[in-house]
């Protein structure tokens, strides 16, 4: 079967089920595939050698009760995978390599899934288009010199350019939903809690969720199932009662009522990203469901709190990279110089901005003026969309205010980098899960996303959603193979 | 209550000074395990053999609570008397330091699990009422090792995360007498509650000391100085010491104080400078957001005040009704736990018919010095409470007198023998047959007429000589009061 | 609300990360365009608003005072930058 790399995720393990493909087959489409790939640059690290012996082992001994039989999948450079280099992106962490294993990757293993490798990703995961990692930047499939968005800019360019069947990603402000919309895929932000972030690289606790980027909204729902659990390891994940989300997954949503934001009709939009929106209406009234339209007050707010919590979560949580334990040291004369020239050497710029921005809120004198007014305002968002939700089952945005965006042209303006984030951050701030889905294409024929936006914890009713409308919108990613001679 | 006898005065000229001295103490809580991790917490270990992923802050670490150092904290504060808080945050403390792995600790500012408390000191001259700020938990930092290489430090991170209990007290303490009682007194409380041994030498608790002084009848604080982490008693007195009358020199020399953080070198008894203002701390609190608010229900809290046992002011004050004792013997039995609970056993040993004060003048006679010459605590003493209570009762019976049972004891101490067998294989049974004692006696007045004309022409300093000579025929074993009564009689 | 090099300075001396002139001129210039984004909040009335202080629906949960994690010793020090057998090692500490 040569089209190996082109079936989905389900199709995958269907047919490894049935033995029409082996773990084999399918493992070496995908590193064959990688490795013609390299344009891309999606991979920090590979571990396709280790990758064709597990495989091997599976057939040997092949297990179909997993939800995950002998499947190949390529994680973002984020998790934590014992005895594999991660780097977050990033040169302090360039030669670490873990004991341990992060709980969702943990996950995947134990469902029978193959490790492929590392995924790119912007440093510690603050970017928007991937041109933050030490590692360089990321090609989009979709076209040359295109940022795949980010920060999973790797797992993005990796599912769109079938490099990986499905991936895992992490989303602390639209970081899956963002590059999923910008190259024509999916991906879910979980609700806050449902995945644990036991060995993922820290970027902003109270944000920061894992999540599956996949070419359709099944996979999405099957990689869910498994990446989900309840982890006594993390005091933020909770014990609720999770779905079988594939199982359950249905495409009838008649009667729903779907909330349209008014706020995120923000100035300066592209008519085509409000003709998508129009569309998406459209197609949810063809699928039965009702829309309606709600007030979001406080979701220009998003953004300015964001940009104030985030960031001061983030200069705490990366003050454990100071050159004394694991990665990157700069020679110093003493402790301190180590540190300073250590973090300096080791932390590129966008980094480097947060951690001061994030400092400077927390700092003293400045805290309540910042950090607590955005707290207090995160509460308010928080509000919008509990009052919002006395009306609707989900809300529907689109994914971001533009297309993807040529490599380097945002790269000097750190404000219009931030903004791609608009839609996508109020749902982080607010804890709540959120999908893209691809909706459409621009004029240039580049992707265009739709986010549904669902209550906690009720990722099998926007699921549901968005598998009802990827019916009715038929979308065909447009991939050319640009980057394979 | 007048303190006037003890008042703990600076005097320059025509000024007097009065000290004024806050305590942080942070005591190790007792626990199997680190407050947010798994890892073990006892002393001595290997270096960096008790540190796990969590503890050395590996990337995608997350911290997860110990139930039972929020319990120690929560019975601590009860011990305190102070205010429990049914929702405390874990806020983040931001600093570099070699041995903060995290870049962090983890501690509570706004709202810690304590609230306000009192602790009552005992002092020559009354009670004395020490106001408790606070009490939080936090993270223990690691230990850097400065000495081991000229060029680098090194950084052992088993004591990185252990659970601490920080106890904040008001500026209510006036001199260094008064912080050595309330010292003693914290570690007394935490003692009795098992909530930290108090062991000063392995730094299982330390302080830092706020000093300000001001003129006496002064209403307003002066500035204060902190001297970071002393550990012992001692240093702290004097660190308190040098510190109030460094700052009352600078007063007198019309120069001001700055507020700043002071260390204090034991070699030279002095306190310095340990960072210069401009490079003040900047600690950049937040609530960590990898934990959740602490809640504790009513009934969480019920159960551990049914779990409190009878504290040091309470047992202090049974004991002066039960058993009659002055204040100051209660005190010197209740103030360490281990006391207290071999005077009890002792008594209860005792039976029914006990001479209490005679225990007590023996524990704390010739038991404490037997302790000390060998350099034991009183709970690896080598003689059992219940042979201890043997002993007594063989002293109030008359079995043995007084002397004899100091040799008894001694010999007791030897594999914690039975004074009763003692007594009976080395034949020390007291004489208290009158027939046999006059003849004894009789025997000494006839060999010794002389003597016994001269006492009774009125030289009456000789009746010791008799008593003496009566004691040495009996081998000393004679009963002196019987002794007495009938010399009297027979001269 | 302008930040100045003065503060550029202080920040990066509390994030322990050094900045030289240059870098620190394109950071004050940096934060100073995302400070005027961020000074949007203020025009929201927030004196009787609760922050949010966890957006985790749930309560801390305690564990058990248990001794879980043996001596890895081997693993904690594997990658540190400069290699000793016993301890994490760094520049001398001068206060």
């Amino acid at each position: 079967m040569s089209d190996i790399t082109k079936q989905s995720l389900t199709e995958l393990v269907e047919n490894i089920k049935n033995k029409k493909l082996s773990s084999r087959d399918v493992t070496k489409a995908f590193i064959d595939r990688s490795e013609k790939s390299e344009k891309l640059n999606a991979y920090i690290t590979n571990d396709f050698t280790s990758a064709l012996d597990k495989a091997k082992k599976f057939d040997q001994k092949p297990n179909f009760d997993l939800k995950l039989p002998g499947i190949p999948i390529a994680v973002k450079d984020l998790f934590c995978t014992k005895n594999i280099k991660t780097t977050a992106g990033s040169k302090i962490l360039n030669n670490f390599v873990p004991t341990y294993e992060s709980t969702v990757t943990e996950n995947i293993w134990n469902e029978g899934a193959i490790l492929l490798g590392k995924l790119n990703c912007d440093e510690f995961a603050m970017g928007s288009s991937n041109e933050t990692s030490f590692f360089g930047n990321v090609q989009s499939p979709i076209d040359r010199n295109l940022v795949p968005g980010g920060s999973s800019g790797g797992s993005a360019s990796a599912v769109a350019g079938q490099l990986s069947p499905v991936t895992i990603g992490t989303d602390t402000g639209g970081s899956i939903r963002q590059p999923a919309s910008f190259t024509g895929i999916v991906g879910l932000k979980p609700t806050y809690g449902s995945c644990s972030r036991y060995g993922i690289v820290a970027f902003a606790s109270s944000l920061d969720q894992a999540g599956p980027i996949a070419q359709n909204v099944k996979d999405c729902a099957l990689l869910h199932e498994v990446i989900s659990s309840y982890d006594p390891k993390d005091s933020t994940s909770i014990d609720f009662k999770r779905n079988h989300y594939s199982k359950e997954l249905i495409n009838n949503i008649k009667g729903k009522k779907i909330g349209i934001p008014k706020e995120y009709r923000v100035d300066g939009m592209p008519n085509e990203i409000e003709d998508l929106w129009q569309k998406g209406i459209q197609y949810i009234k063809d699928c039965g469901a009702v829309t309606i339209d709600i007030s979001l007050p406080n979701t220009s707010y998003a953004l300015p709190t964001y940009y104030i919590v985030a960031p001061a979560e983030a200069s705490s949580n990366l003050a454990r990279y100071d050159g004394v334990k694991y990665g990157f040291r700069a020679k110093g004369e003493n402790l301190i110089d180590m540190y300073e020239k250590t973090r300096s050497e080791g932390f590129g710029a966008e980094v480097q901005r947060r951690i001061m921005i994030g400092t400077y809120v927390l700092s003293s004198g400045y805290y309540d003026a910042y950090y607590l007014k955005a707290q207090k305002v995160r509460k308010l968002i928080k509000n919008d969309f509990d009052e919002a939700y006395k009306k609707v089952d989900a809300i529907l945005t689109p994914s971001t205010p533009s297309s993807a965006f040529k490599i380097g042209e945002k790269t000097n303006d750190p404000i219009s980098m931030y903004l791609n984030d608009i839609f996508t951050v109020p749902a982080n701030l607010a804890g709540l899960p959120g999908i893209s889905i691809p909706a459409g294409h621009d004029t240039k024929g580049y992707p265009l996303g739709l986010q549904i936006i669902g209550k906690a914890f009720d990722e099998q009713n926007i699921l549901n959603i968005a598998y009802a409308m990827e019916e009715k919108i038929n979308f065909k990613n447009r991939i050319t193979d640009w980057w394979i001679k | 209550m007048s303190k006037k006898d003890s008042e703990y005065l600076i005097n320059r000229k025509d000024n007097q000074y009065e000290v004024v001295i806050g305590l942080e103490v942070h005591a190790q809580v007792l626990s199997e395990s680190k407050l947010f991790s798994t890892s073990a917490t006892k002393f001595g270990a290997e270096p960096n053999t008790q540190v796990s992923l969590v503890d050395a802050a590996f990337p995608g670490m997350l911290p997860v609570i110990n139930e039972f150092c929020v319990k120690q904290a929560i019975k601590t504060g009860i011990g305190l008397n102070a205010k429990i808080n049914k929702r405390s945050v874990f806020d983040r403390k931001n600093y570099f330091y070699a041995d903060l792995p995290q870049g962090y600790q983890i501690s509570q500012f706004k709202d810690p699990i304590v609230g306000e408390g009192k602790v009552i000191l005992d002092m020559p001259n009354g009670q004395k009422d020490v106001g408790i700020e606070r009490l939080h938990l936090e993270q223990d930092a690691g230990k850097s090792i400065h000495d081991l290489d000229p060029q680098n430090t090194f950084v052992d991170l088993n004591r990185s995360g252990v659970a601490l209990m920080e106890i904040v007290s008001k500026p209510d303490l006036r001199s260094p007498d008064e912080v050595n009682a309330y010292i003693k007194k914290l570690r007394s409380i935490m003692r009795y509650l098992g909530t930290c041994d108090g062991n000063m030498q392995e730094g299982s608790l330390r302080a830092d000391v706020n000093v300000s002084v001001r003129l006496k009848g002064s209403k307003d604080f002066g500035t204060r100085c902190e001297i970071k982490n002393v550990n012992s008693i001692k240093f702290m007195q004097m660190a308190i010491e040098y510190e109030a009358n460094r700052q009352v020199d600078l007063i007198e020399e019309g120069k001001t104080i700055d507020q700043e953080t002071r260390l204090f070198d034991t070699k030279k008894n002095e306190t310095r400078s340990m960072r210069s203002k401009e490079d003040a701390h900047d600690y950049r609190y937040f609530p960590d957001p990898d934990l959740l608010p602490l809640e504790v229900s009513e009934k969480f809290i019920e159960e551990l005040k049914n779990d409190i046992p009878e504290l040091p002011d309470d047992k202090k004050k049974r004991f002066i009704e039960e058993f009659k004792l002055s204040s100051y013997e209660a005190n010197i039995l209740v103030s360490d736990i281990a006391t207290a609970k071999y005077f009890e056993e002792v008594i209860a040993k005792m039976g029914k018919n006990k001479d209490i004060k005679l225990a007590v003048n023996w524990i704390t006679g010739e038991l404490f010095a037997i302790l000390n010459s060998k350099g034991l605590e009183i709970s690896q003493s080598p003689v059992s409470a219940k042979n201890f209570a043997i002993l007594i009762n063989l002293i109030k019976n008359g079995t043995i007198s007084g002397k004899i049972a100091k040799t008894v004891f001694e010999l007791m101490i030897d594999g914690d023998k039975d004074p009763q067998k003692i007594v009976e294989e080395k034949g020390l049974k007291q004489q208290s047959d009158p027939k046999a004692l006059e003849a004894l006696i009789d025997k000494i007045i006839n060999d010794n007429r002389e003597k016994a004309i001269e006492y009774k022409q009125g030289k009456e300093k000789l009746f010791g000589f008799f008593v003496g000579q009566a004691m040495k025929a009996s081998g000393g074993k004679a009963n002196p009061q019987l002794i007495n009564e009938i010399l009297k009689k027979k001269l | 609300m302008s930040i100045d090099l003065k503060t550029i300075k202080h920040i990066s001396k509390l994030a322990r990360i050094s900045v030289d002139e240059q870098r620190a001129e394109k950071l004050a210039g940096d934060l100073n365009s995302i400070f005027e984004f961020i000074e949007k909040l203020n025009e929201l009335k927030t004196d009787n608003v609760e922050p949010l202080t966890s957006i985790a629906e749930t309560t801390l949960k305690l564990r058990s005072d248990e001794v879980k994690s043996k001596n890895i010793r081997e693993q904690i020090i594997k990658n540190s930058p400069q290699d000793n057998e016993d301890y994490f090692v760094v520049p001398k500490v001068i206060e």
